[in-house]
């Protein structure tokens, strides 16, 4: 079959760029339309007309502050040296305030510059949200976007704002960096006992695996079924199709069980947005109201205890009267 | 495809795939221990081609045979022998043939020496590996917890080298922007001492020296009592002097921890115990004896902070659980072990002051000569 008959193929198609529904304000899709060869091998052709706004305005000029005060740091800490930027960059943070400063405003060099990041970083977030659930109410659609974006904003502010809040200081919150940001993942666990003991941490785990499997398996079937036309999903959910009927025999011939067209967008919305969810629950527990998560789950029956085959081992410390 | 070639072909698979399983092990990859109990990943991982490279230079002194105990004491025929006064004077010279081969073997007596006056004690050398010795008997019967009856000579650090391989010196890292830049906080560079992770760096002083942090992070109770000193910043801290640990003497977490719960000692390996004495040991050989010879060292000898150089885990470890591979050198030296202490000395810049001027090896000769000069004028 010649690949343009599947409605699924590479042909990219010149012609003149679609200027979309029509609008009350024609001023909300601002710049000419053009195609992009390289943009078509990846997804559509066209570029633009694109809409900013005031909201798309300052969360660009917020988050460019927050981005700027984040590699100025960068490179003054490597006492402006260029090649040391490069080599360091991913080795380079901007720490929190130490504990001593509490919830209060610490100097700049103590953290005060993490603060103003940290702010304008939320600023320029919380606006790309703002303008994420208008443009879907000026083209009437549901506002699913927003309120999955919603969900990985909330893990953000529990790491970063909520938590921090709930302890009572901000070097509790995560630093900004490559590797600092994961130094911070692993002494997180360590400081509180293992996370892998966290329940919330474990539905966070289950539900992002889980995403990405039904992803795969999502995906995979749409494409199978891409030579009887299973690429128009709306219309095979409204009037089913061969596409449609012979995705779902598939996976009832294979697992007994199948989603329709509909609801499989329903699972995958709901698996991707439960992954932060349940991770910003865990992260809120952490240290607030668990201290020590393995030994939680010992007491709650979560995990097993297992049989101690080494010698008997005591602490030294409590034998010798010290404390390291 | 003809038969033949197919013939051949089968052949080579089959005979290669035995050779896999029958355990023919590659020269790399990974061999995987079990310690603990099963399916926990209790184990001790070794990377097969570190655990030869870690081992090239290493090279175990032959013993010398036992000296004669008889006769007269070498405190009584030589002068200014201050520690090892109790030894014959066979047992005195086999030790100082063993001392040279272990610390100085291609400067010779003159390293620690003014040559044809071997009772000088104007050479900072001299005291300083008087002092050593000292060490040394502390470490050997004071520390038996963490080095047991291997117990450490002078080879253990030195390995044939005047300064150790691993010594460290107090370190803030490289200059940053001063003003209202934010500070690195010790940390979020390619850390030397932590493996080249960013965590903090400096972890030595914080941990290793005087006024030693605590490192008892994680609360022992499910839920916050509210007697846990510690926070986030010090579980990095910590964190970097673990990694140190495992650089040190080519280890996981796992030979220390049950990693399901780190805190917890009534599941973790024996191994932990030793290494919890190590710690306390180190923090006491460095505030005891190695730090305060800094007024008796050159400049040249000191860190960039003008502090003496210290003692960690790999100083004597290098890389290995058992430094040495557990060499037994000690049982052929009991002489270290009739060291007598001196209570109460003090090392003072006093004790060498023209120590430098006289045999540094990494002052060169003309160095020498205007130092001398120099030194002469000021005096």
């Amino acid at each position: 079959m010649a690949e343009y008959q599947n409605i699924f193929n590479r042909v990219q198609v010149q012609a003149e760029p679609e200027a979309g529904v029509p609008l009350e304000n024609e001023r909300e899709r601002i710049g000419k339309p053009m195609l992009m060869h390289l943009a078509g091998r990846f997804g559509n052709a066209q570029i633009g007309p694109i809409y900013l706004g005031y909201t798309g305005l300052f969360s660009i000029l917020f988050g460019l502050i927050a981005i700027l005060i984040i590699g100025f740091n960068f490179w003054a800490q490597v006492n402006w040296d260029p090649a040391q930027f490069v080599r360091q960059l991913f080795y380079l943070g901007l720490e929190p305030p130490a504990a001593e400063y509490g919830l209060g405003i610490p100097p700049l060099a103590e953290g005060g510059w993490w603060l103003m990041a940290g702010f304008f970083l939320t600023a320029s977030i919380l606006l790309w949200w703002v303008r994420v659930y208008r443009r879907a109410r000026a083209l009437n659609l549901g506002t699913h976007v927003a309120w999955a974006f919603a969900a990985a904003i909330f893990l953000y502010l529990s790491l970063g704002f909520f938590r921090p809040l709930l302890m009572g200081d901000w070097s509790e919150a995560v630093p900004f960096g490559i590797f600092p940001h994961l130094d911070w993942t692993t002494a997180f666990s360590l400081k509180y006992g293992n996370l892998y003991y966290n329940p919330f941490h474990m539905l966070c785990i289950a539900f992002l695996y889980g995403s990405a499997l039904l992803f795969a398996m999502h995906g995979a079937t749409v494409l199978a079924v891409g030579r009887y036309g299973g690429e128009r999903e709306i219309e095979q959910i409204t009037d089913r199709g061969t596409a449609s009927d012979r995705a779902a025999l598939f996976w009832r011939w294979t697992m007994g069980f199948n989603a329709t067209m509909e609801s499989i967008h329903r699972w995958a919305w709901w698996f991707a947005v439960l992954v932060p969810i349940t991770g910003g629950i865990g992260i809120l527990l952490t240290g607030t109201v668990v201290d020590n998560w393995y030994m939680w789950a010992i007491d709650h029956g979560v995990a097993p205890s297992y049989p101690n085959i080494y010698p008997p081992v005591e602490d030294p410390a409590t034998l010798q009267g010290m404390s390291q | 495809m003809n038969t033949i070639t197919r013939k051949t072909v089968t052949v080579a698979a089959l005979t290669g795939a035995a050779l896999l399983v029958t355990g023919c092990e590659l020269p790399v990859g990974i061999d995987a221990d079990q310690k603990g109990y099963r399916g926990l990943g209790m184990e001790q991982v070794t990377k097969r081609h570190l655990e030869a490279r870690k081992r090239v230079d290493l090279v175990i002194p032959e013993a010398e045979s036992p000296a004669n105990s008889a006769g007269p004491k070498a405190g009584d025929i030589y002068t200014s022998v201050e520690v090892l006064g109790d030894l014959s004077i066979g047992e005195f010279n086999r030790l100082m043939n063993a001392i040279t081969a272990w610390v100085a073997p291609e400067q010779g007596c003159n390293y620690c020496h003014v040559p044809g006056n071997f009772a000088d004690e104007n050479i900072y050398t001299k005291i300083v590996s008087r002092n050593m010795l000292e060490m040394v008997k502390t470490i050997n019967t004071e520390w038996d917890a963490h080095v047991g009856e291997t117990g450490v000579t002078c080879y253990t650090c030195h390995m044939g080298q005047p300064v150790p391989d691993q010594i460290w010196f107090e370190d803030h890292g490289p200059k940053q922007a001063g003003g209202v830049a934010a500070s690195r906080m010790g940390q979020n560079l390619s850390g030397p001492n932590v493996a080249s992770a960013s965590l903090p760096n400096d972890v030595f002083t914080r941990f290793l020296a005087e006024d030693p942090q605590g490192l008892r992070i994680t609360p022992r109770s499910t839920l916050p009592m509210g007697d846990n000193p510690y926070n986030l910043k010090d579980a990095e801290w910590n964190h970097g002097l673990m990694i140190h640990f495992s650089k040190a003497l080519g280890a996981n977490c796992t030979t220390c921890h049950n990693t399901n719960n780190f805190p917890d000692w009534q599941a973790s390996p024996p191994q932990r115990v030793t290494a919890w004495h190590g710690i306390e040991m180190v923090r006491a050989l460095n505030v005891g004896y190695l730090n305060p010879l800094q007024p008796v060292y050159p400049d040249s000898r000191l860190g960039p902070l003008g502090d003496a150089p210290k003692a960690n885990c790999a100083t004597c470890h290098n890389g290995l659980q058992l430094p040495l591979d557990r060499a037994q050198m000690l049982a052929d030296y009991p002489e270290l072990n009739r060291v007598q202490r001196r209570e109460g000395w003090e090392p003072s810049k006093a004790d060498a002051e023209l120590s430098e001027t006289q045999v540094d090896p990494d002052i060169s000769a003309g160095d020498v000569e205007d130092d001398a000069a120099l030194e002469a004028a000021e005096s």
